[in-house]
């Protein structure tokens, strides 16, 4: 019963699920068509259910495609052009989260865990190494039990 | 009527299913063989019962009953019936419906399939699997009744399913995948019971191997399906997004491989218990996450279910509850005291570990970077987008060092490898690799480091498991009955390991090689996308099943020669009242070419996306190959032998004096 | 002390748990604006009722109000565009309507058939403002305070339990402040 929201809000936009491509710019370069592409795969569509403004087809997606084509034409560095729609929708359209003291442990997190990793095996293979060098260093009772047992050895076997 | 008796079926299912929480358990504390032996019994009638309620609710797609709400929500009378069918698991409620027919059939499967095991093991583990049971069936008793009805205003005609999910990669993808999620409640109620029982050894973790090996399997194609259909189905030739939901499944199969991969070590030589038994809970624990994450709304996602925080909310009690049961039971019962063994620091062991650290780290990674943004935005620190900037350049550094341990591990021994005999083992596989390396990035025209990287690794892990594969099967009555010879189990790793090189060569290739172009054409136009040329030559209409459409037509060439037609299509769904893009494909093992139809610009331009896509089909077949090495391997041999040796052990037992008790063979 | 590592998974479990709790029923989608304590971006855009006047940021100097984005195709801006009528003449609210990405016949029409709560009407077809303003999808309402910065916005329908529980309050301490 509670699906009837969603699948309403869904007739309205048409087919916000499907990339379709709705304009199509010209570009002097490959390289600049190819970052364009680039660039609006990294923006996030305000209003989408999760959707870079490349494969969205909500009219917003639709407007900031025009703006980053327009600052792109106007020779804006793909740094500004992130920056003014983060200035207009917030820091919420960059799927690359910023580097700043909030995000600085899910940036650093991949080093900390293989660093925090290779310590726990290093740990444990030091461990295993000293669990050895215990065992091979006998003490003076269990020489004479050792020795003990290699002459019991040489005796006929009671079973 | 008969929805009513799919409601009581549940009903039934779920009081079997607390029988079997309840009275197993209590027969193996108690030594009590009676009680322990209604597991078997309970576990096929709960299968049963909740296979009924299940065949209840496809017959009501199949007859168009739109009196039951689920129905005419997802299902239409113009559907046809392949669709109908699927679409019963289209939904939150059928989909629910569909996972505990699963949780209930790997219940009896593994109730059918455990008679060499003890029968206080296995009473244990079933009636772990029953809480499990218990805890869905009340979830979709409560909260998700497919079987509600809309009387007395039964609606003319249905919502019709949602044009995306009427496609043959969307039939399979949930059942796949729920196999694999629900497959890891085995190895997790296998350590459960372990837990209980203190019962953790080498034996164990045998017993658990196959389970969680199927299970594996069983998600790595669910995953690829996923991937696959929306490749082709979305439009926009991607195949994976980071998005919440993909992550959701992304992180029980990394964890899972871990999870593999320790047992192992923990089956041969009996180390890493404690870690390993941690793996298996932790696996279930972010299937059920995964669950939760789709259903409840708390994270926003093109995959998730309508979201509801009632559901939400019993399906987060629903999940703490076992974790937290279990990561305490864990917390008091895992063993402390390290077993006595030696391994050099190149050993097996170490490579495996390593290995371990590896993939929990990228499933550490993968779930941070999901849940981050809730963390945040919980301490009022802003909404924050985590998506694939993010992960493709945290995540890859982790998979290629994986891919390069990979590689080297396959030559370590267990418990010592001469560090020597593995550095000169390795530098023909190395030179060769790097050789090939160069010549793809000759072969596609550019050199990048990350492509290298991703390239490189995945073939020194093809080159260096085809040279052990080489070494292994060296035999005097020949190679190919050195070959034969090798055990299934072997072949296992091998084809899982080559499937691997495979999705990292594609998914490298794929990255950096591949070429996407928006393009304005008009009939007669055409446009260069990599190598090949796209000539538009038509546009014309054409009626569906319940659609129509507007057909395109375009040739593909290269060098000059006609290499295939193109027919995308863009259709209109009038009773869901959407348009589809479907895009055309020109797929081959080694690139695909496709092109799909956009908006019409003016009166005959079209806005046509191009796309070249080299090795894009390896990122599934490398995937189809690993599951299907996951399944041969445990169609190895040693899990017959056991059963052979066993009823050896016990005709022999029968034949000694009394009081001398059969061993369990270990 | 290993026995007390054993309990870390559990902690962490826990931690999860509690953010997960916390987002239960929370709307994902619902944006804090990033225009906030900024003033409102300069515009240059027709009044709908009267082509040959240019309103400006002037426009919200003075006094606080509500600037209310609506089109006839937003069916939400119809369902809350009886509480704007109550706000409007019942409160004495002043609004400014921002009427985006529409045309004039349908704004009229909808004017006309639903009554006029604005004190004046911004005519922004291409989205322009709409769009500096960091709008995504009507209907949203901003709280604009007399020196012409923005102080909140809501995004949705605004009704009775809106306007009191969250826009009033803002509404009050912009007046308080200025």
């Amino acid at each position: 019963m509670r699906f009837y929201p969603l699948l309403l809000a869904m007739l309205f936009v048409a087919s916000p699920l499907r990339a379709e491509v709705m304009e199509v710019y010209d570009f002097d370069t490959r390289a600049e068509e190819q970052r364009y592409q680039n660039l609006i795969a990294e923006l996030r569509c305000p209003k989408c259910q999760n959707q870079n403004i490349a494969d969205s087809n909500a009219p917003i997606s639709k407007d900031m495609r025009d703006e980053v084509y327009l600052m792109m034409q106007q020779g804006a560095s793909n740094d500004e052009i992130v920056g003014a729609l983060v200035d207009r929708f917030g820091e919420f359209v960059q799927y690359k989260p910023p580097v700043d003291k909030r995000t600085i442990f899910l940036w650093a997190f991949p080093a900390i865990a293989v660093i925090g990793g290779l310590l726990i095996v290093a740990g444990v293979v030091m461990r295993s190494r000293k669990q050895g060098q215990q065992e091979t260093a006998l003490s003076p009772e269990e020489k004479a039990r050792v020795e003990q047992m290699l002459a019991d050895k040489d005796q006929p076997s009671e079973r | 009527m008969y929805p009513e008796l799919g409601q009581l079926a549940l009903i039934l299912a779920l009081l079997l299913s607390v029988l079997l929480a309840v009275v197993p358990l209590a027969g193996a504390l108690t030594g009590r063989d009676s009680l322990q032996a209604f597991a078997r019994p309970l576990a096929s009638g709960m299968f049963v019962f909740t296979g009924l309620a299940f065949a209840i609710l496809t017959h009501a797609f199949l007859v168009d009953d739109f009196s039951v709400a689920y129905v005419a929500n997802n299902s239409n009378s113009m559907l046809p019936w392949y669709y109908k069918f699927s679409a019963v698991w289209g939904g939150h409620e059928g989909s629910l419906l569909l996972w505990i027919l699963m949780l209930t059939g790997w219940t009896l499967a593994v109730a059918i399939f455990s008679r060499r095991l003890p029968s206080t093991m296995v009473s244990q583990v079933l009636a772990v699997m029953g809480m499990v049971c218990v805890g869905f069936f009340l979830f979709i008793i409560v909260t998700s009744n497919p079987f509600d009805r809309l009387l007395p205003n039964v609606p003319a005609d249905g919502q019709d399913l949602n044009p995306l999910l009427q496609d043959i990669g969307l039939i399979m993808h949930p059942p796949m995948l729920y196999m694999g999620y629900v497959g890891f409640s085995v190895a997790f109620a296998f350590a459960i019971a372990a837990l209980i029982n203190g019962r953790l050894d080498a034996a164990w973790a045998r017993w658990s191997r196959p389970w969680t090996t199927v299970a594996w399997s069983f998600l790595t194609i669910g995953i690829a399906l996923g991937s696959w259909w929306a490749y082709y189905e979305l439009g926009w030739g991607g195949w994976w997004f980071w998005d919440p939901v993909e992550n959701a499944s992304l992180l029980p199969w990394l964890s899972g491989t871990a999870l593999m991969h320790s047992l192992a070590v923990t089956e041969k030589r009996g180390v890493f218990k404690s870690w390993t038994v941690l793996l298996a809970i932790v696996t279930f624990a972010l299937s059920l996450l995964g669950t939760f994450l789709v259903r409840s709304g708390v994270l926003t996602s093109v995959h998730a279910f309508a979201s509801d925080p009632e559901r939400g909310s019993f399906l987060l009690m629903l999940l703490g509850i076992t974790v937290v049961g279990s990561l305490l039971l864990y917390a008091f019962r895992a063993p402390v005291v390290h077993v006595r063994s030696r391994y050099g620091s190149l050993s097996r062991e170490i490579f495996l570990l390593l290995n371990n650290v590896l993939l929990v780290s990228a499933t550490l990674l993968v779930a941070i970077g999901t849940l981050y943004p809730l963390v945040l935005d919980y301490l009022d620190a802003g909404k924050l987008s985590i998506g694939e900037p993010f992960f493709n350049t945290t995540f890859s550094p982790l998979a290629v060092a994986t891919g390069l341990l990979l590689g080297a591990g396959i030559f370590s021994r267990w418990k010592k490898t001469d560090g020597g005999m593995l550095a000169r083992k390795l530098l023909w596989p190395l030179a060769i690799s790097l050789v090939a390396t160069a010549a793809v990035m000759v072969n596609y025209g550019s050199f990048a480091p990350w492509a290298f990287a991703g390239v490189f690794t995945a073939i020194w892990i093809a080159v260096a498991t085809l040279w052990d594969l080489w070494d292994k099967s060296a035999s005097r009555q020949g190679r190919l009955h050195g070959l034969k010879r090798q055990s299934r189990s072997y072949w296992g790793m091998v084809l899982g390991h080559l499937g691997v090189a495979m999705v990292m060569a594609g998914a490298t290739v794929v990255s950096n090689y591949g070429v996407e172009r928006d393009v304005r054409m008009t009939p007669g136009d055409s446009a260069m996308v990599g190598d090949y040329e796209i000539v538009f030559t038509d546009i014309g209409e054409r009626q569906g099943a319940n659609f129509t459409a507007q057909y395109g037509s375009f040739n593909v060439f290269l060098d000059g020669k006609l290499v295939t037609d193109l027919h995308p299509e863009k259709r209109n769904y009038p009773v869901g009242m959407s348009v589809m893009t479907e895009a055309d494909i020109d797929a081959g093992l080694f690139r695909d070419v496709f092109v799909a139809v956009g908006e019409r610009i003016s009166d005959d331009a079209w806005a046509i996306r191009l796309q070249y896509k080299p090795l894009v089909r390896w990122l599934w077949l490398g995937s189809l190959v690993m599951a299907i090495g996951g399944f041969l391997a445990i169609a190895d041999k040693r899990y017959r032998i056991r059963v052979k040796a066993e009823e050896k052990q016990k005709a022999q037992a029968g034949n000694t004096a009394p009081g001398k008790p059969a061993e369990a063979s270990s | 002390m290993r026995r007390l590592l054993l309990f870390v998974p559990l902690l962490i479990a826990v931690g999860i748990g509690v953010f997960l709790f916390a987002g239960i029923g929370k709307d994902p989608t619902k944006l804090e604006s990033a225009r906030i304590g900024k003033p409102v971006p300069e515009f240059q855009l027709q009044d709908l009722h009267d082509p040959e006047h240019m309103l400006d940021t002037s426009v919200f100097q003075g006094q606080v109000s509500l600037l209310n984005v609506w089109a006839e195709w937003c069916p939400s801006c119809w369902d809350e565009h009886e509480y704007l009528m109550h706000l409007a003449s019942n409160e004495g609210v002043r609004i400014v309507g921002l009427n985006y990405k529409d045309q004039r016949e349908t704004a009229f029409s909808f004017l006309g058939r639903l009554g006029n709560p604005y004190e004046t009407i911004i005519f922004d077809p291409r989205g322009s403002l709409g769009f500096d303003l960091g709008v995504y999808g009507a209907p949203e309402t901003y709280v604009i305070d007399a020196d012409g910065v923005v102080r909140y916005r809501h995004v949705g329908v605004v009704n009775e339990r809106v306007w009191q529980e969250v826009l009033l309050p803002v509404f009050n301490q912009a007046k308080g402040n200025s």
